[in-house]
């Protein structure tokens, strides 16, 4: 058996008296990649904290991590400093928080080199080196991070972790804030440079699909154990523990079934057209959503869904088209009684709702547009008890609940006005699987009991899939293609369409499929 | 307050101990003071601490704690009035410019700030108090003018952050308007960054009138003020420097305080530790 290059044992941790780890035990084989998943809070980042010692203040920690062999637990900061960047290299989520943005990126690349010694007109050139490396060949080095788009600032990241060519590259979800296509092509990369440079890989991330698709093995995580580990193929194809089977079913939601909805049109744009200056945001849209149906509108940052979802809300208006709701003018023209009609759902639980207000009057605020009726506070709390919440939780604020329990207030908040049409803006990209699931299946049911119909707008396709009956596929400001959902997934007709599914991480449900790489046996 | 009870520093104690020493004075000035300072006795002039006189008196035989006490008075009330200046026109300012950001009102509020940011803002609060003459009400106007851009800046820029999270949004979908919008969501979020800057204008606004009555511009006789009885006593230094050295004291005491007292109630309203500690 291989030495293992970094091997945890019995690693507890606790921050400020919390308990946040407990008895963590990993190993991973150099050139090996180790899967580490979990949902948030589980303490997978944490994990990676302490095997850099980069802890927050206040951490304490028992067990031992060891690199080669040595010990780490107790080394002194200037030691770390040595052993940071040349042997363990890490990158992060964010890579627009993770580069300076006054530097050009040459020189941060070449800055890890310089710190060590190396002489600045040889930094440079492995810094051009590194660059090339990670597939920015056509990109000077003097270009800065706004310059670049995310994937390629994720790029310039990992060139920085590789630029001393660690033999460990711990990747903190490092594709989760990349569309879908990009981050096929950075694990691409990622994989590409653990094989070519023997670098053992350690993914944190919360994404069984990219496990699947990247991981020799994987170890899961929940509230700071690891609950089942071993090879990917055997975890993910026959999971021991119930925890993993629920992460597993709820990372594959079934596709909803096939419903008829008799076409009355709700919401309709017709050739909708935004400009901003000289830049086309919304280009010539149409679509139309029926009573009680599901609309998918998929695409990658940037193709302007969020532009139609605020001319469609009357929040912008159009330079072409119009948007009818109910057959009345719709968008900026809607009068107030019809905004009632349509709301939305957001994507982030935790900016949805202002901090110092309690839950009752922000559920309440849509009866601005309406004037509060006499049966407020009965129909609040309809809307609190529809998603599954209680009047109890009326005088709460919103810090009191988990992110899944914010996301049901806003959809209370969406719903308490009885409207026709929801807009919800990737209102479950944020959640964890499990919570998602859950939310999820409430949509579903609100739908079926309220005859609601839902402009889903996502980059998730497997979500889309379960919750919608037909979707559309944006690109560049303009619809590039729509269909019903099964038709769409299963013939595409676009180029486009067929590399967003494409790319979108799968996990099998029977064995996985071997590594797109041979790997010399680790055992 | 959501969080309840605000945790401050011992430094931050110490702070709020001197400001409330220093306020609670003045108050007490309102209704009582040991002797009545509008009333000079030259015989009991440059008096040593006694229990009649628990400071002395000064070269009148006015007694120097009545006289501290009175000077409080009017160095908060000063500055105190020109914080409310500020805060009462800076802040709308701030948040309009905010609720329009790159408009032509933005650039005309924010240029208009840079304009008074342009002016030495003593060297003009004296020229105001020259020409208009010198009184308490207009050193109030010429100190709290300046205090104007202060606010506009420190609200515009807490609100900008705000405006592009989804409760904003959320709010907007619900029909209400930039100025609702404004009124019940950014304001109650910026009041932390408000109160800390407001501590730090107060004390600034000390030392600003300090200034303008030690130069004569401030509050007239017979009002008591702590920079003119540094300014009367800066001749007798040598022969009894006790009379400069109470004045400066209580200066230097309440603007610390103040500063300390600003400082910890930033660290401790500060959202970021806040979350943290909820």
């Amino acid at each position: 058996m291989t030495a293992p290059l970094l091997s945890v044992e019995g690693l507890s941790l606790t921050i400020q008296g919390t308990p946040i780890l407990r008895d963590v035990a990993l190993t991973l084989a150099p050139g090996e990649t180790l899967g580490l998943v979990g949902e948030s809070g589980s303490g997978k980042s944490m994990t990676a904290l302490a095997a850099t010692g980069l802890l927050p203040r206040g951490a304490r920690m028992r067990g031992a991590i060891r690199l080669d062999g040595t010990d780490l637990t107790a080394l002194p900061e200037r030691d770390w400093l040595r052993i940071r960047g040349a042997d363990v290299a890490m990158i992060f989520q964010e890579p627009t928080l993770a580069l300076n943005p006054v530097h050009t990126i040459g020189a941060q690349v070449a800055e890890t080199l310089r710190i060590r010694g190396t002489p600045r007109a040889q930094a440079r050139r492995i810094a051009r080196e590194r660059l090339d490396r990670v597939g920015l060949a056509g990109v000077p080095a003097d270009r800065y991070p706004h310059e670049l788009s995310g994937g390629q600032r994720q790029r310039v990241c990992i060139a920085m972790a590789i630029a001393c060519r660690p033999r460990l590259l711990i990747a903190d979800e490092p594709t989760t804030a990349l569309d879908v296509t990009t981050q096929a092509r950075i694990l691409d990369l990622l994989r590409d440079l653990s094989r070519d440079e023997g670098m053992a890989l350690l993914l944190i991330t919360h994404d069984l699909g990219v496990v699947a698709d990247m991981a020799d093995r994987v170890a899961v995580m929940k509230d700071g154990r690891i609950v089942e580990d071993g090879p990917t193929a055997a975890v993910l194809g026959a999971p021991r523990e119930e925890y993993t089977r629920d992460l597993l079913a709820a990372s594959r939601p079934a596709p909803r079934p096939a419903r008829t909805i008799a076409p009355e049109p709700v919401l309709e744009a017709r050739s909708v057209t935004r400009r901003y200056g000289g830049f086309t945001a919304v280009s010539d849209v149409s679509l139309t959503l029926h009573r009680g149906e599901s609309l998918g509108l998929v695409g990658e940052s940037g193709c302007g869904k969020s532009t139609l979802t605020r001319a469609l809300l009357g929040l912008e208006p159009v330079q072409d088209g119009s948007v009818h709701l109910m057959g009345r003018p719709g968008g900026t023209a809607m009068t107030r009684a019809d905004r009632a009609r349509i709301s939305v759902v957001f994507q982030d639980p935790y900016g949805s709702f202002d901090p110092r207000w309690p839950i009752r009057r922000i559920v309440s605020e849509p009866f601005h547009l309406t004037g509060r009726p006499p049966d407020a506070e009965a129909r609040i709390t309809t809307a609190l008890e529809q998603v599954g919440l209680s009047a109890a939780d009326l005088t709460k604020y919103p810090h009191e609940f988990s992110g899944g329990q914010r996301q049901r207030i806003a959809i209370a908040r969406a719903l308490v006005t009885n409207p026709d049409v929801v807009v919800l803006d990737e209102a479950v990209s944020a959640l964890d699987v499990r919570v998602r699931a859950r939310v999820l299946a409430l949509l579903a049911d609100l739908q079926d009991r309220l005859g609601l119909a839902y402009l889903f707008i996502s980059h998730d396709l497997g979500v889309v899939r379960a919750l919608c009956d037909r979707v559309l596929v944006m690109r560049g400001g303009r619809i590039v293609e729509a269909g019903r959902t099964a038709d769409l997934f299963d013939a595409p007709e676009t180029d486009y369409t067929r590399e967003l599914i494409a790319a979108t991480p799968a996990i099998p449900h029977e064995r996985p499929r071997r590594m797109p790489h041979d790997r010399p046996a680790l055992v | 307050m959501m969080s309840g009870r605000i945790r401050l520093s011992p430094a931050g104690w110490i702070g709020a101990a001197l400001t409330a020493l220093f306020v609670g004075a003045a108050l007490l000035s309102l209704v009582w003071l040991p002797h009545d300072v509008g009333v000079l006795d030259i015989s009991a002039r440059n008096l040593p601490p006694s229990p009649a006189h628990p400071l002395g008196t000064d070269h009148y035989g006015r007694d120097m704690l009545s006289m501290l006490m009175a000077g409080a008075r009017t160095s908060i009330a000063v500055a105190l009035l020109a914080v409310g200046i500020g805060l009462g026109l800076g802040v709308p300012l701030g948040l309009l410019a905010a609720a329009r950001r790159g408009s032509w009102l933005d650039e005309v509020v924010m240029r208009g700030n840079d304009l008074i940011f342009a002016f030495p803002s003593l060297v003009i609060a004296i020229l105001i108090t020259a020409v208009f003459g010198p009184s308490a009400v207009n050193a109030i106007l010429a100190i709290g003018i300046f205090n104007i851009p202060v606010f506009a800046r420190v609200a515009r820029g807490g609100a900008l952050p705000i405006w592009t999270l989804d409760y904003i949004m959320a709010a907007r979908v619900a029909g209400k308007g930039r100025a609702l919008i404004s009124f019940q969501h950014l304001l109650p979020n910026i009041t932390s960054l408000l109160i800390v800057q407001a501590t730090i204008q107060f004390s600034l606004g000390i030392l600003a009138e300090a200034a303008l009555s030690y130069v004569g511009l401030g509050a007239q006789p017979p009002t008591a003020s702590w920079g003119r009885m540094l300014a009367d006593a800066q001749t007798m230094i040598y022969t009894e420097p006790q009379l400069a050295i109470m004045p400066g004291l209580a200066i230097v005491a309440m603007v610390l305080g103040l500063n300390l007292l600003g400082d910890a109630l930033r660290d401790a309203l500060d959202p970021r530790l806040r979350r943290m500690g909820v």
